[in-house]
């Protein structure tokens, strides 16, 4: 197999590429119209033959692991499988071709498909109010941040502070700065969860009115559900502030029970890893956002309504905070949590979530005495681990995770969350068969025995047999190539 | 169950070696379960689906089976057949963001690949490997320049797409930047002048702009850097970038772009692709994902995610911004899409879509009411229907089954008589008689 693929520049040159007819002349018309601004220029641009293009692609994708070709057990990223209906429902001839400021008439199928998954999320998670133009889970916080903050301000209260754990997804202190906020970081007490008792003692009195609300992602970056849920959820109601959770990992709840009930006030869902749309390599994603009724009027335009046997979209609202992305959200990805969801239906997605979690305790029960448990309680969808054991035989995470990659693997999350010291979230989803999770857990009994007869050194330098060898990080960040020379 | 693997005899074992008695009690500390919050809905199979699905879709006028002129943001293009069939192999669509780069390569070059060419594009030094849309990358340039500067004020040009700057104020109103947006009526009439003073951070400048107008945009860069600000500049139709001086050469710190229109079918509007790219001495403070060249313990070229300190996962609230997810895929599609065309193919490309324009445009000024009012365009430009509504206008059209273009109603409240008419490659001539003869 060709593992050193030139790049479009070295491969490729300006006079290659398809051809465009242009059989009419400008100067039928009157002559161009650029403007002071014409000008022709090299560009730079380098094309292919077809036959070039299709070998040059189709060889890079052979450098890639995917979850089509390999277990892919990243914590917290829900690598499931990618169902193919869902891409030919969204491929669909006529979702393909939609215009977004076609009129509402003209766009009655696209219109239903988004009112009919707002309805979906509203449904599994209890919620009165769904949005869809969030375009990833990043984005959703942000969402949910300047949805509470716009509430915040309509009823002139000027508070300063969101509280996140220290298990949080990094993206949630960026996402809290992005909206003006102070961050405060509220500790993990020893069994992985929210030390509930500081934060009680921080939301009261006074001090407590200077909190906006609380990110918390549930289950935790720990792979555990936070317990007290419903308490932390009185104090934040208590002293006025918003509970906003971090849905990324609803896989293990979904179809079991419904934030709503727990005290949620908003939460973001992300379609790419929950609702199995794929995640392209990093995207595009979908980062919808649900909310209870005491948010309800502040949220982001555009959203879709259902009055007098049609669908429309709402551009405005008396106190929506306004509009955060173009168009009208990430309508494919859209359309694939709505086929996933109705190939799954409630029970269905229940027993994903069932055997998500069935899976992780699995890989948990048959590794506990190979590595190094921090949190010994039954997990969620995803089992943590540090690098106890491994700094007692010579390797590190990183080394594990590299050997892995040899053993046929995607690598596990690795050195997050940061509060164990070298973790290894494992999230095996439940579109794993059982052999392939032995197969795996196998593998890293070969890795640990391995160093554990003397052979650290071969670990040291793995991985030996993928397309590349361990890249040099720091010389890509000390003398930066960000785009091709030639 | 077709998605689930695990048989009753699997779960057994599972639930055996794990030491509960069921599934259950893995879940003892979710509280309440089965409370019946959550309606029951059914499955269907994949059959059935297929059906239901389709005749959903079917609830749609495909831009592909009318006369359509729309644009304002969005440019229907033709998108390669080998590039459609190369973006639906697994190792694309099912890989996650490249951290680990020994297995990664694919996406990983492609996306050095894809920096390479919007770095050309514009004419700039380094780009990221891409943003969710046109909208959020402006934002994120906005907030960008006002920490490079040290100034918290940003102008907003009237003549950038309404869209974009509501997000960029919509994203700004809580935080210490000032957005300050310009009356678009003056944009589209040419007589906008923007003067920016010793507190503006940055101002935010469209090319093509909204209405369609080419200006050369070196004489405002030039008030920009005397202020002290940055220039960012927007496009839209990055087809556009190829007939006109580079960004770059007029003066653009950073550009952005909405990449939607050569990234695959326009999908409703979704999912979006943000260009981004700037001078190389800013680079640190860009935000978003960054591929570089490196090599491997064997000596072999590779690449890497890099610059990752600057990123949300390392520096939490500190980072430059709270972006993880981004647009790969329709990065990958983008820069096939250029790889495809190369240098004369997207040349040629640009020109039958402004020779397209053009036709259009000189055929319509010839019908009685209607006025172009641009002085100069790419592929689009604003029409006054003097005295006439344009909704009403599309509304009319659309009955007779044409799609005519986007009413600047549906953005401003005082622009009634003006529509946006959009002409591409794959208008046909049968499509511009439709538009000529219902207008």
């Amino acid at each position: 197999m060709e593992f050193n693929v030139k790049t479009l520049f070295e491969e490729g040159s300006a006079d290659k590429g398809t051809d465009v007819y242009v059989k009419k002349s400008a100067d039928d018309f009157g002559g161009i119209r650029l403007g002071e601004a014409a000008q022709e220029r090299n560009i730079g641009l380098s094309g292919l033959s077809e036959p070039e293009f299709v070998r040059h692609y189709t060889q890079l994708s052979q450098e890639n692991i995917c979850v089509d070709s390999a277990f892919y057990p990243l914590g917290s990223c829900t690598m499931k499988h990618n169902p193919r209906f869902n891409e030919k429902a969204a491929s669909l001839y006529g979702f393909a071709h939609s215009h977004p400021f076609a009129p509402d008439e003209a766009v009655q199928g696209c219109l239903e498909v988004m009112y009919r998954v707002q309805e979906l999320f509203k449904n599994l998670t209890g919620m009165e109010m769904a949005v869809l133009s969030p375009a990833a889970g990043a984005h959703g916080e942000l969402c949910g941040i300047m949805t509470i903050r716009q509430a915040l301000t309509h009823r002139g209260d000027a508070r300063e502070i969101i509280l996140v754990p220290t298990s949080a997804h990094g993206t949630n202190p960026a996402t809290a700065a992005m909206c003006g906020y102070k961050i405060e970081q509220i500790p993990v007490n020893e069994k992985g969860t929210v030390d509930t008792k500081y934060l009680a003692e921080r939301l009261s009195g006074e001090k407590g009115k200077n909190v906006a609300a609380l990110m918390l992602t549930n289950p935790n970056t720990c792979g555990l559900f936070e317990e007290e849920v419903q308490k932390i959820a009185d104090l934040l109601h208590k002293a006025g502030a918003f509970f906003y959770m971090d849905g990324a990992n609803f896989n293990a709840l979904m179809g079991i029970a419904a934030p709503a009930d727990f005290g949620v006030d908003a939460m973001h869902i992300n379609i790419h890893k929950t609702f199995s749309a794929p995640h392209g390599g990093g995207g595009p994603g979908s980062g919808p956002v649900v909310f209870a009724k005491s948010l309800a009027d502040y949220v982001p335009v555009p959203f879709v309504v259902f009055e007098d046997g049609e669908y429309r979209i709402v551009h405005q609202t008396p106190l929506s905070f306004g509009r955060m992305k173009m168009f009208n959200g990430n309508f494919p990805v859209i359309v694939k949590a709505l086929a996933y969801m109705s190939a799954m239906g409630s029970e269905g997605l229940k027993r994903a979530a069932q055997d998500a979690v069935l899976n992780a305790n699995y890989i948990k029960a048959k590794l506990s005495n190979v590595l190094n448990l921090p949190f010994k309680q039954n997990c969620m969808h995803e089992v943590l681990f540090d690098d106890k054991t491994l700094s007692e035989i010579g390797i590190t995470t990183l080394d594990l995770a590299k050997a892995l990659q040899d053993e046929g693997f995607h690598p596990m999350t690795v050195y997050f969350p940061l509060i164990v010291h070298g973790a290894m979230l494992i999230e095996p989803t439940e579109t794993e068969s059982k052999a392939t999770l032995d197969a795996f857990v196998d593998a890293i009994k070969r890795i640990v025995e391995k160093a554990k007869s003397g052979k650290q050194e071969e670990i040291h330098s793995a991985p030996h047999f993928t397309p590349r060898r361990r890249l040099d990080e720091t010389k890509a960040a000390r003398q930066p190539v960000l785009t091709a020379s030639s | 169950m077709r998605y689930l693997p695990l048989s009753e005899k699997d779960k057994k074992e599972m639930l055996l070696e794990i030491g509960v008695g069921s599934v259950d009690d893995l879940f003892k500390s979710v509280p309440c379960k089965d409370n019946g919050t959550i309606k029951p809905f059914a499955a269907s199979d994949e059959i059935t689906l297929s059906k239901e699905f389709k005749e959903i879709s079917e609830n749609n006028i495909a831009a592909e089976d009318v006369p359509c002129f729309l644009g304002a943001g969005a440019y229907r293009h033709y998108f390669p057949a080998a590039a459609e069939y190369l973006l639906s192999r697994g190792e694309f669509l099912t890989s996650y963001t490249p951290y680990q780069p020994e297995i990664s390569q694919g996406t990983l070059q492609i996306m050095f690949e894809y920096q390479t060419q919007v770095a050309r594009l514009t004419g700039l030094d380094v780009a990221n490997s891409s943003m969710y849309d046109s909208a959020t990358a402006a934002f994120e340039a906005v907030a960008m320049a006002c920490r490079i500067t040290g100034k918290n004020k940003a102008v907003v040009s009237g003549g950038v797409h309404p869209d974009i700057a509501s997000v960029i104020e919509t994203c700004t109103q809580f935080s210490k930047i000032e957005t300050v947006v310009s009356e678009h009526l003056k944009a589209l009439t040419g007589e906008e002048e923007i003067n920016p003073d010793a507190d503006c951070a940055c101002v935010v400048a469209q090319i093509p702009d909204f209405f369609g107008n080419i200006a050369d945009l070196t004489d405002l860069a030039e008030r920009c850097h005397k202020a002290g600000a940055l220039f960012i500049v927007v496009f839209t139709e990055p087809l556009a970038l190829a007939l006109v001086k580079s960004l770059a050469d007029m003066g653009a710190d950073i550009a952005v772009g909405e990449g939607l229109g050569l990234a695959g079918n326009l999908n409703f509007g979704g999912s979006g692709l943000g260009l981004f790219a700037c001078r190389k001495e800013y680079m640190r403070n860009m935000p978003g994902r960054l591929v570089g060249e490196t090599v491997d313990a064997d000596g072999k070229r590779g690449f890497v995610l890099t610059m990752a300190t600057r990123e949300q996962h390392i520096r939490r609230e500190k980072a430059t911004s709270n972006i993880c997810t981004n647009s790969g895929l329709n990065a990958a599609a983008f820069s096939m899409h250029l790889a495809w065309l190369g240098e004369q193919g997207f040349k040629n490309l640009a020109r039958l879509n402004h020779i397209k324009a053009l036709e259009v445009a000189s055929r319509l000024e010839s019908v009685e009411g209607v006025k172009i009012v641009n002085h100069s365009f790419f592929n689009e430009f604003t029409v006054c229907l003097e005295g006439q509504s344009a909704k009403a206008t599309v509304l009319r059209l659309v009955e007779r089954g044409v799609l005519a273009g986007v009413p600047l109603s549906d953005f401003y409240g005082n622009a009634e008589e003006y529509l946006l008419v959009a002409v591409t490659e794959m208008n046909t001539d049968e499509d511009i008689d439709a538009l000529v003869r219902g207008m």
